[in-house]
């Protein structure tokens, strides 16, 4: 069993927490992992990508090839698309709606709607939004989590468990909050 | 012992602590930054005393942990590959010295110019100094070479290099430790002219040296971290494979069933009999690496005879500059890619920035309204956040070479005539490399202005202290520059005419004028108060 998953995102938006708590899920269970992560001028607002890799087998490479990631997970949804030639056709492209614009030739937004729209297995969801209504706006990335966890290979309790674990320092407030988030991602795929 | 999930360099860290190192030093540089704040934070680091505070810069810090290594301890100096240009005087020289206490030399090469100003292979220098060269493959080797590198540097008493590259540096993966070993006893060396490098001693260390590339060799020829697998079925093609390169082969033989015989190279000076033997066997060889041909020209220059092609970054099989990946092999392996879908077209970049409410944003509008009427290309900068106002809206600054040449490129300029003359550098920039500049210009009265952005930080690796916080005004007053000409101001967008003015008149004033906008990184700003 393996599973590539590409994260995408712009700096400082939180696509390393995504990696930390999906990780988290794979080695518990025993499975190795790879993830390589961007450092360095590109977190000062530019365009970020982790590929996170999980297998039950060991693994070579820190890249994902081209063609083989099982998933895009985007936390915005321009960049999503930047990283198309990575997804295979049969993967999940999940994406946030709510766009970082800190640029100022954003391309027009329903465009960006429509390529996503056009790939055969996608889900676009507003995280932003959903956040904010379980009040846990900080959590729009485990929002995203919530919406992916019936494409990952790992259930439900295998998430909750690593953000019980990995939340734990920042005490429990903090730990419901992204329980909530997780749950209201969930739900929002499930009721589409 | 459970695996600990690990960056290449925290792996490194990891390793170097485990296998009683007394300590470390280094500057801030993408991608290797992490090797120190590893140390720093870790509680084992702090309960067995391990020095880990900044150097002023690469060379500082590499000439310490020579001075470490004299007196008998483990110690290692890390930094980005540019640092090592900035350390190479030291550098060099400690290949004829040797080390006493064992002593890494760690470089994160940055292939493909993820965070850097240009792109080079650190294992030229290790070919240069004549020392072994470990190229880590995975964060498992990058905690083993650690051990390794240590009980090499002692049995051999030579510096060692460890090369990482980007991707490993900042990839994840699990890594297996070690019973740890305890720190070594302070011990001068036995030899009392060791580090004496008059060249009477010099003459005669450089024999030395020379002496001992035969066991270096030998060592690479039994090293765990080489392999040597020559029974291919296949024999219409030889690979050599050196370090991360490795990984991105194996990766496309997911069954492990590689057909051809392949040798790994992770620990070099590569010994020549494997590779002769290799080339006779095969009808052609690929060799594949990440980052400049290096071994490519030294098995080029082997005297291999017979005329068989060799496939490489030299004869454009993979391409001549950036990293590798494992799409970049497959097709030097003449094997089938796939692709996604391409992106759409009309998705546009989006280039790094400087973050909303940043100092340098305020400092760099006063600049440009200070200068206007000078026109375009004024101003020398250097190497950080702050280079980043290039970029529009801002267009302020006209240069970015390497650490500290905005004042010394705008002394040049000066000289040449060019007024105003301007340079614009960090405060961590300034304490690494500016302060020389700095005493060239005030020892000739240059007329320049010297604006020395202080937010109190080392900005762009991700905050980290630095050497000279906090003692600017005394460090360029004790340079030589006047009080009346450092002028300190806080950039807000409500100073800005304030800061106009101070800039114009230190235009106006024919000397040197330092200028210090002070105010604090946003980024450093906000971690603090999120922890209190």
């Amino acid at each position: 069993m393996k599973m590539d998953i590409i994260l995408a995102g712009v700096g400082g938006q939180g696509i390393l927490t995504i990696a930390t708590v999906i990780g988290y899920a794979a080695v518990k269970r025993g499975w190795y992992l790879k993830q390589a992560e961007v450092h360095g001028m590109s977190q000062r607002g530019g365009e970020v990508q982790s590929h996170l890799r999980l297998s039950s087998e060991p693994i070579w490479s820190d890249l994902i090839p081209h063609g083989q990631a099982a998933m895009i997970l985007s936390v915005e949804p321009m960049e999503a698309l930047r990283y198309l030639p990575y997804l295979m056709p049969t993967g999940w492209l999940i994406a946030n709606r709510t766009p970082v614009a800190n640029i100022p030739n954003y391309p027009d937004l329903e465009t960006i709607y429509k390529h996503i729209e056009a790939f055969p297995n996608h889900i676009l969801i507003d995280a932003d939004a959903i956040a904010k209504d379980v009040k846990a706006s900080r959590s729009m990335n485990i929002v995203m989590i919530g919406a992916a966890i019936g494409h990952l290979s790992f259930s439900t309790e295998e998430i909750i468990d690593a953000i019980n674990v990995i939340f734990a320092p920042k005490g429990e407030a903090i730990v419901e909050a992204n329980l909530r988030a997780l749950q209201a991602g969930l739900s929002a795929v499930q009721s589409k | 012992m459970e695996k600990m999930m690990l960056l290449g360099d925290e792996a490194l860290a990891q390793g170097a602590i485990d296998a009683g190192i007394s300590g470390v030093y280094a500057y801030p540089g993408t991608p290797s930054t992490e090797i120190m704040e590893y140390v720093q934070h870790s509680k084992q680091s702090a309960e067995v005393g391990i020095h880990r505070t900044w150097s002023s810069n690469e060379k500082t810090a590499l000439e310490a942990a020579i001075g470490m290594s004299y007196a008998g301890k483990r110690t290692m100096a890390c930094m980005k590959h540019v640092g090592l240009n900035v350390a190479a005087d030291p550098y060099m020289n400690s290949a004829f010295t040797g080390a006493n206490g064992g002593l890494l030399v760690i470089v994160a090469d940055d292939p493909s110019m993820h965070s850097s100003q240009n792109e080079q292979d650190s294992r030229f220098y290790g070919k240069f100094a004549m020392i072994p060269v470990l190229e880590p493959a995975n964060q498992q080797e990058c905690y083993d070479m650690a051990f390794y590198g240590f009980e090499l540097s002692e049995r051999h008493h030579v510096p060692i290099m460890i090369r990482l590259t980007t991707r490993l540096s900042h990839s994840r993966s699990g890594v297996q430790r070690r019973q740890i070993l305890p720190q070594n006893a302070m011990k001068q060396p036995d030899d009392p002219n060791q580090f004496m490098l008059l060249p009477a001693f010099a003459r005669l260390k450089y024999k030395h040296l020379i002496e001992q590339q035969k066991d270096f060799l030998t060592d690479a020829l039994s090293s765990p971290f080489n392999r040597f697998d020559l029974d291919g079925k296949d024999n219409s093609m030889g690979i050599i494979a050196c370090g991360l390169a490795y990984n991105y082969l194996m990766e496309n033989y997911p069954q492990g069933d590689i057909p051809y015989p392949v040798i790994k190279i992770s620990h070099h000076p590569v010994p020549p009999e494997p590779i002769h033997t290799l080339y006779r066997q095969c009808d052609r060889l690929l060799i594949l690496e990440e980052g400049m041909p290096v071994l490519e020209d030294t098995i080029k220059g082997m005297g291999l005879g017979l005329n068989k092609p060799i496939h490489g970054r030299l004869d454009g099989t993979i391409p001549r500059d950036g990293e590798l990946n494992p799409v970049i092999v497959a097709r030097a392996l003449g094997l089938k890619t796939s692709c996604g879908l391409n992106a759409p077209t009309d998705l546009v970049p989006r280039p790094p920035a400087l973050c909303i409410g940043c100092p340098h944003i305020d400092s760099y509008n006063a600049l440009n309204d200070a200068l206007a009427e000078y026109g375009k290309g004024h101003v020398f900068s250097d190497i950080g956040c702050y280079t980043l106002g290039f970029l529009p809206p801002y267009n302020a600054i006209d240069s970015c070479v390497d650490m500290g040449a905005s004042i010394t490129m705008a002394k040049g300029a000066a000289d040449a005539g060019l007024f105003p003359a301007v340079a614009v550098i960090g405060d961590s920039t300034f304490a690494h490399s500016g302060l020389t500049g700095l005493l060239d210009c005030t020892y000739d009265k240059t007329n320049v202005v010297i604006v020395i952005l202080d937010n109190a930080t080392t900005g762009m690796t991700g905050g980290q202290d630095y050497t000279a916080a906090g003692r600017l005004e005394d460090i360029c007053k004790g340079l030589g520059v006047e009080s009346d000409h450092i002028r300190v101001f806080t950039p807000f967008k409500r100073n800005h005419d304030e800061m106009v003015q101070i800039y114009k008149e230190e235009i106006a004033y024919n000397g040197v004028s330092v200028v210090i906008p002070r105010r604090e990184c946003v980024q450093t700003l906000k971690r603090k108060n999120r922890m209190e």
